[in-house]
């Protein structure tokens, strides 16, 4: 209850110093909408269901994405784990391409897949795919070999161990991978949304666009806002329970 | 209850030796970690392996647990020829080795599930009698990292148990143990041992931890690792550790020890 009343204080203590500074006319509401303003266009688009279809276009496509890296990146992972030639192929590719923004690829998809929703998913999973696949490998190598030495002798053999040893005692460094891989592919898919208008489908990132074009900051702050929004909420739904059993388990989290 | 009347053991069994050699290379060394040892052990005997670190008492652990193989010679458990790890004999680690991810009755259970012939309810039956014997029945839905480091090793002693192994391998299990927590694990394993009939394998530094649990010491050299000599203890059961006929013998091997360590003093066993 403290801490809630803490963090209640500080978000109307910022969003009213932030209403008064515009009414004031200290900050000009063409620069700097107020937070009322922005909060009758978040009603509006409610209203008319822009913004709940533009959100459903924009997390299917996310989802897809990100559910696709998963299942492809953590077996690649455990393969990248187990053969070296693995890690020196898809291994140094994953690495070099991590690095590299997945909205670069943007001209490259437009080209390949035209104005396309394939497009999108093949931002997406080159924004998360990598990170996923190297947390996995990183996870597996950090596994203490006295783990799988005791299963071996309780009778335990390779893809039992994988499933039952390796993989679960890798699960820290995984959850963490796949944090940074939705977080990835989230920005990827944002910058993606802006930068490639698309016929299939009118995203989050396509209405902050056309706020832009139009002038119309108050639409470009509340999508901001609704984004922010999806992305906390994803955190606590999806990953939370995953943290919350590993520190259980593992005793971590507690400093 | 007498648990030998729940839960049938298996009869235990004799482990040969023979003409053993493993040699360690590595770019900076090479370590004659055994060399030529051969040693039989009865079945259902109580056996400790007592040396200086480096003497390969350790590494013989693991070649007859099947993780590591010997360069000559063979290890053979009844009469069959070791190829490999086995559910037969099991390891019990200097660190506990328990899973984090699984909780105390989990842990238990893991070996349980890769034995053949027992459903659910059964495996789940001997787990918690195993847990029971060990004096932690009540914790059987905890998380690992809740336990103190006895808790741990008494964990680890049930998960070894449970799948009725016939050979039980020790390697150091209580090394990082205090004191107290060490005794109780001595009375708990000899009380153990008794009841369920193991042959045991017990590797320690610490020879009064040897003669305590041990039918018989064998006593190595190291570099290269050899058995130097064996005593046997003729010791009524239950031990403490702190008896003064128990002193007598562990003052008797800490000579031949010190003997073995004189050319060169690396390490000072305890």
């Amino acid at each position: 209850m403290k801490r809630f009343l803490i963090a209640a204080g500080f978000f109307t203590a910022l969003i009213s110093i932030w209403e008064l500074l515009v009414r004031r006319g200290i900050w000009s509401p063409y620069v700097m909408p107020a937070p009322s303003e922005v909060g009758r266009y978040l009603i509006s688009a409610v209203q008319d269901r822009t913004l709940f279809d533009s959100s459903a276009v924009t997390l299917k496509r996310l989802m897809l994405g990100y559910l696709f890296s998963l299942i492809v990146g953590v077996p690649l992972g455990l393969l990248n784990a187990r053969f070296q030639s693995v890690r020196d192929t898809v291994g140094l590719l994953g690495l070099g391409l991590q690095t590299l923004p997945s909205v670069c690829w943007a001209p490259l998809a437009l080209l390949w897949f035209g104005q396309t929703e394939s497009a999108m998913f093949f931002i997406v999973i080159m924004g998360s795919l990598w990170s996923i696949m190297l947390a996995t490998a990183e996870g597996v190598r950090n596994v203490p070999p006295i783990y799988a030495r005791a299963a071996r002798t309780m009778g335990s053999r390779g893809l039992h161990t994988w499933l039952t040893v390796i993989l679960p005692a890798s699960l820290p460094f995984i959850v963490s991978g796949m944090k940074q891989g939705w977080a990835f592919a989230w920005r990827s898919l944002m910058a993606a949304e802006i930068y490639i208008t698309i016929l299939t489908g009118f995203g989050l990132g396509h209405l902050l666009h056309y706020g832009r074009e139009l002038q119309a900051m108050d639409t470009v702050m509340g999508i901001m806002l609704v984004i922010v929004g999806i992305g906390l909420l994803a955190d606590k739904i999806m990953f939370s329970p995953f943290e919350r059993f590993l520190h259980r388990r593992w005793g971590t989290g507690r400093v | 209850m007498n648990p030998s009347e729940t839960i049938p053991s298996e009869p235990p069994a004799k482990l040969n030796i023979t003409g053993v050699s493993k040699t360690f290379v590595s770019p900076t060394q090479t370590v004659h970690a055994l060399d030529n040892v051969s040693l039989t052990v009865r079945e259902g005997e109580f056996i400790c392996l007592v040396g200086p670190s480096g003497c390969g008492k350790s590494t013989l652990l693991n070649i007859i647990a099947g993780l590591d193989f010997p360069d000559a010679g063979s290890v053979s458990s009844d009469g069959k020829r070791i190829k490999g790890p086995g559910i037969d004999r099991l390891v019990m680690f200097q660190e506990s080795a328990l899973f984090p991810w699984l909780d105390v009755l989990g842990n238990v259970l893991f070996g349980l599930k890769l034995k053949p012939g027992l459903d659910k309810k059964e495996r789940a039956d001997v787990a918690r009698f195993y847990l029971k014997l060990v004096g932690l029945e009540r914790f059987s839905r905890a998380s690992v990292h809740e336990l103190s480091g006895g808790m741990k090793q008494r964990v680890a002693l049930a998960r070894s148990l449970a799948p009725n192994p016939r050979v039980l391998l020790m390697d150091e299990p209580f090394a990082a143990l205090d004191a107290m927590t060490r005794e109780q694990l001595y009375g708990d394993i000899q009380r153990i041992w008794q009841e369920r009939r193991k042959t045991i394998v017990f590797v320690t530094h610490n020879v009064r931890e040897a003669v305590c649990l041990g039918d018989r010491v064998v006593l190595f050299s190291p570099n290269p690792g050899r058995i130097r000599e064996q005593f046997k203890i003729d010791l009524p059961r239950p031990r403490d550790i702190n008896s003064v006929e128990l002193a007598v013998y562990s003052t008797d091997i800490t000579r031949s020890l010190k003997e073995v360590l004189r050319p060169d003093v690396k390490e000072v066993a305890e």
